[in-house]
């Protein structure tokens, strides 16, 4: 031992948002193991303040451009829950289809084009195109029918513009929902091609027993509506999410985290693995089992294997949705009005990353009087800095600082973080920035 | 001839038009054949020293940014200000219609004053000249491509000029304000093919005014159908806050 290492990554590529590692190790002995984030300041809750019930969503989906579809529909549902608006069976399959389409999106992204690289030793996926280049072009296809998905429902999936309070501004055609149900079918296939490719991927060794929080809703692998679950506590409602997410502020002053039962827990694909295996369809199940992934997976590397066995599922799901919309008719549903009222609602949805949750209370005009939003990534900070504390000190003389270096990297990557969610209102000074 | 070089940079935003341009699907792999894209920390670790075009998303909020912009500016011979943040403040710069020390209360109640911030969110040119924007929040990715070419070719960026009335209108949409709605299409500049509108929402001026906007047009249309102008100040404020106040409307 005795070994002397710094490690200082200044703004982690490919990861969305702008973040930092920092590692001090003197002399055998860790000093300090962080993930500090240096994203601006945005102050969303100052400017929702004021604004009428129908910019709510307009405004929380710039919070983030790859989450925007997740802070539309958490915000939607929690205008939809202050004002007690019950919503039809119909607008549940469209919000979940929409929901579905960004995980096309997101997952796709994140498994192909920011963590592959690091396993097939290339620095990002623009070489892949001439190496790997079916694997891209596959990547691509499948992503284009998330954002196809996402076009079909709501205009587009970065800032959606057809999901309102009470429902759609628009509907999908007959001839454009079975157009993606073919494609749905194709893309199971293609799929299939990427979870062999993941087989044959090494990942990182490594288990820490931590808490996992995902919604929860019995006989469903639960995406927009349920309760919370954590997998040491049970079933919590969502409306008191603030007695699971405990919002603090640390004293090297990263982005807000959260802790219920432990230091630290994880949400995200891992998280509803673990708590809602039961529920994935059964071709995931198999997938599932074919790589030998099963619950509770203590391996936070295997969050990115997660994320393709939901994607198989989300195939599934999709393909049943738009099936059972097909056979029973689409119908012409106006959105419904609130009637303005002074009120608080919750919405939480599970989006890519984990559980998200925002809150608002409006005033008799129906004009924000408060808004809180806790992010995913806020949630998985401090989980991440405790595997951060389990790995480095495991390492030291068996890794060489490069190879440290790209283990935390990899770790971060692989919870998928989305900084510029985590920090829409915090932001970090640091002594030795610049 | 050798391809330029193309680096991209964040600052305060949501990196929604970084991702929108990771969208492009396999329209990238062909932009790819007239550029180099040597940085784009969103999407590869790899970095680059030098380049030809720096596209930035999002808007000039912390003092400390500004020595990384001007940094880019010496760098690259075109900087292109990508998305509604980058070339008018965008969404960030709603909280400009309230002090510093009110947002800073209201987010940070317990140590308001903890995190660094300027007074405004502006727009980049607010601290470097800024040679060429692509508007939008997201940006339209064809526009996109169309300006990059364009710019390639050592031609003006092509935007249009006329309002995003002139598309709605090509798409055979109702009018909103037939609906009683108000809209932002009759002075915001047309490019996105009227996205919002053909798709059941109003246009909420994301992509800045035209060159003169006919303002006195806008207080035509609002009282045609009965509306008060406060509305459209109001919703002008969503993206356009320093627009809003730079023409006095």
């Amino acid at each position: 031992m005795g070994e002397t290492i710094k490690i200082d990554v200044n703004h982690i590529t490919r990861v969305e948002g702008h973040g930092d590692i920092k590692i001090d190790v003197e002399n055998g002995v860790v000093k300090e193991c962080k993930l500090e984030i240096v994203e601006a300041p945005r102050f969303f809750e100052a400017m929702l303040k004021g604004r009428h019930y129908t910019e709510a969503a307009i405004i929380t989906s710039r919070i983030c451009g790859i989450c925007s579809v997740g802070h539309q529909l958490a915000s939607v549902k929690a205008t939809e829950d202050a004002f007690g608006i019950e919503l039809t069976k119909q607008n549940r399959q469209l919000k979940t289809l929409l929901d579905m389409g960004q995980y096309f999106e997101s997952h796709v992204l994140h498994v192909y084009f920011l963590a592959v690289p690091d396993f097939v030793g290339a620095q990002s996926v623009f070489p892949l195109i001439s190496t790997h280049k079916d694997v891209v072009l596959s990547a691509l296809k499948l992503k284009k029918l998330g954002h196809d998905i996402g076009d079909m429902i709501a205009g587009r999936l970065v800032h959606p513009i057809g999901i309102i309070p009470g429902g759609f501004t628009k509907m999908p055609t007959v001839e454009r929902l079975e157009e993606i149900l073919d494609r749905i079918k194709d893309a199971r296939g293609e799929l299939l091609n990427g979870v062999a490719l993941i087989k044959t991927l090494t990942l990182p060794d490594f288990t820490r027993e931590t808490e996992y929080i995902s919604m929860f809703k019995k006989g469903e692998y639960a995406f927009i509506d349920g309760n919370i679950f954590s997998s040491d506590k049970g079933e919590v409602s969502y409306k008191d999410y603030r007695k699971v997410t405990n919002e603090y502020l640390v004293p090297h002053s990263t982005a807000k985290r959260a802790k219920f039962n432990r230091n630290s827990y994880m949400v995200g694909a891992l998280a509803r693995f673990n708590n809602n295996y039961e529920w994935l369809s059964d071709t995931a199940k198999t997938v599932a089992e074919d790589i030998g992934i099963k619950p509770i997976c203590y391996n936070p590397y295997l969050n990115t294997v997660a994320q393709m066995i939901e994607l198989v599922h989300i195939i599934d799901e999709c393909e049943s949705i738009i099936t059972d919309m097909l056979s029973s008719g689409l119908k012409v549903e106006e959105p419904i009005k609130p009637v303005l009222k002074k009120c608080t609602g919750v919405g939480a949805v599970e989006v890519p990353r984990g559980i998200l949750f925002h809150e608002y209370t409006y005033d008799e005009a129906g004009y924000i009087v408060e808004a809180n939003c806790v992010i995913p990534t806020g949630q998985n900070l401090q989980n991440i800095e405790d595997d951060m504390k389990a790995i480095v000190p495991a390492a030291l003389g068996n890794r060489t600082r490069e190879e440290l270096t790209l283990d935390m990297e990899m770790l971060v990557r692989a919870y998928d973080p989305c900084i510029s969610c985590s920090c829409h209102l915090l932001d970090v000074e640091f002594i030795n920035d610049n | 001839m050798s391809k330029p070089k193309v680096a991209f940079f964040d600052f305060t935003s949501c990196e929604g038009c970084q991702l929108a341009i990771l969208n492009l699907e396999v329209e990238l792999l062909e932009l790819l054949d007239i550029i180099d894209i040597v940085e784009f920390r969103e999407a590869m670790s790899e970095k680059s020293e030098t380049y030809d075009i720096a596209v930035i998303e999002g808007s000039f909020s912390r003092e400390k940014d500004r020595r990384r912009l001007e940094k880019i500016r010496e760098t690259a011979g075109v900087v292109i200000a990508m998305g509604a943040c980058a070339h008018i403040g965008g969404i960030n710069s709603l909280r400009n219609n309230q002090t510093r020390d009110e947002v800073q209360r209201i987010v940070y109640p317990d140590n308001p004053t903890l995190y660094e911030t300027n007074k405004k969110a502006l727009p980049i040119s607010a601290a470097i000249k800024v040679d060429a924007f692509v508007p939008g929040c997201p940006v339209n990715v064809g526009e996109f491509v169309k300006v990059v070419k364009n710019l390639v070719l050592g031609k003006a960026p092509g935007l249009p000029t006329y309002p995003v009335c002139v598309e709605c209108k090509m798409n055979e949409n109702t009018c909103v304000y037939e609906y009683g709605k108000t809209c932002l299409g009759p002075i915001v500049r047309a490019g996105c093919n009227a996205v919002c509108t053909s798709n059941g929402g109003v246009c909420i001026g994301c992509r800045g005014l035209i060159p003169n906007p006919n303002l006195n047009s806008q207080k035509d249309i609002m009282e045609k159908y009965g509306l008060n102008m406060n509305l459209i100040m109001d919703s002008m404020n969503l993206f356009m806050t320093e627009e809003n106040k730079a023409k006095e409307v």
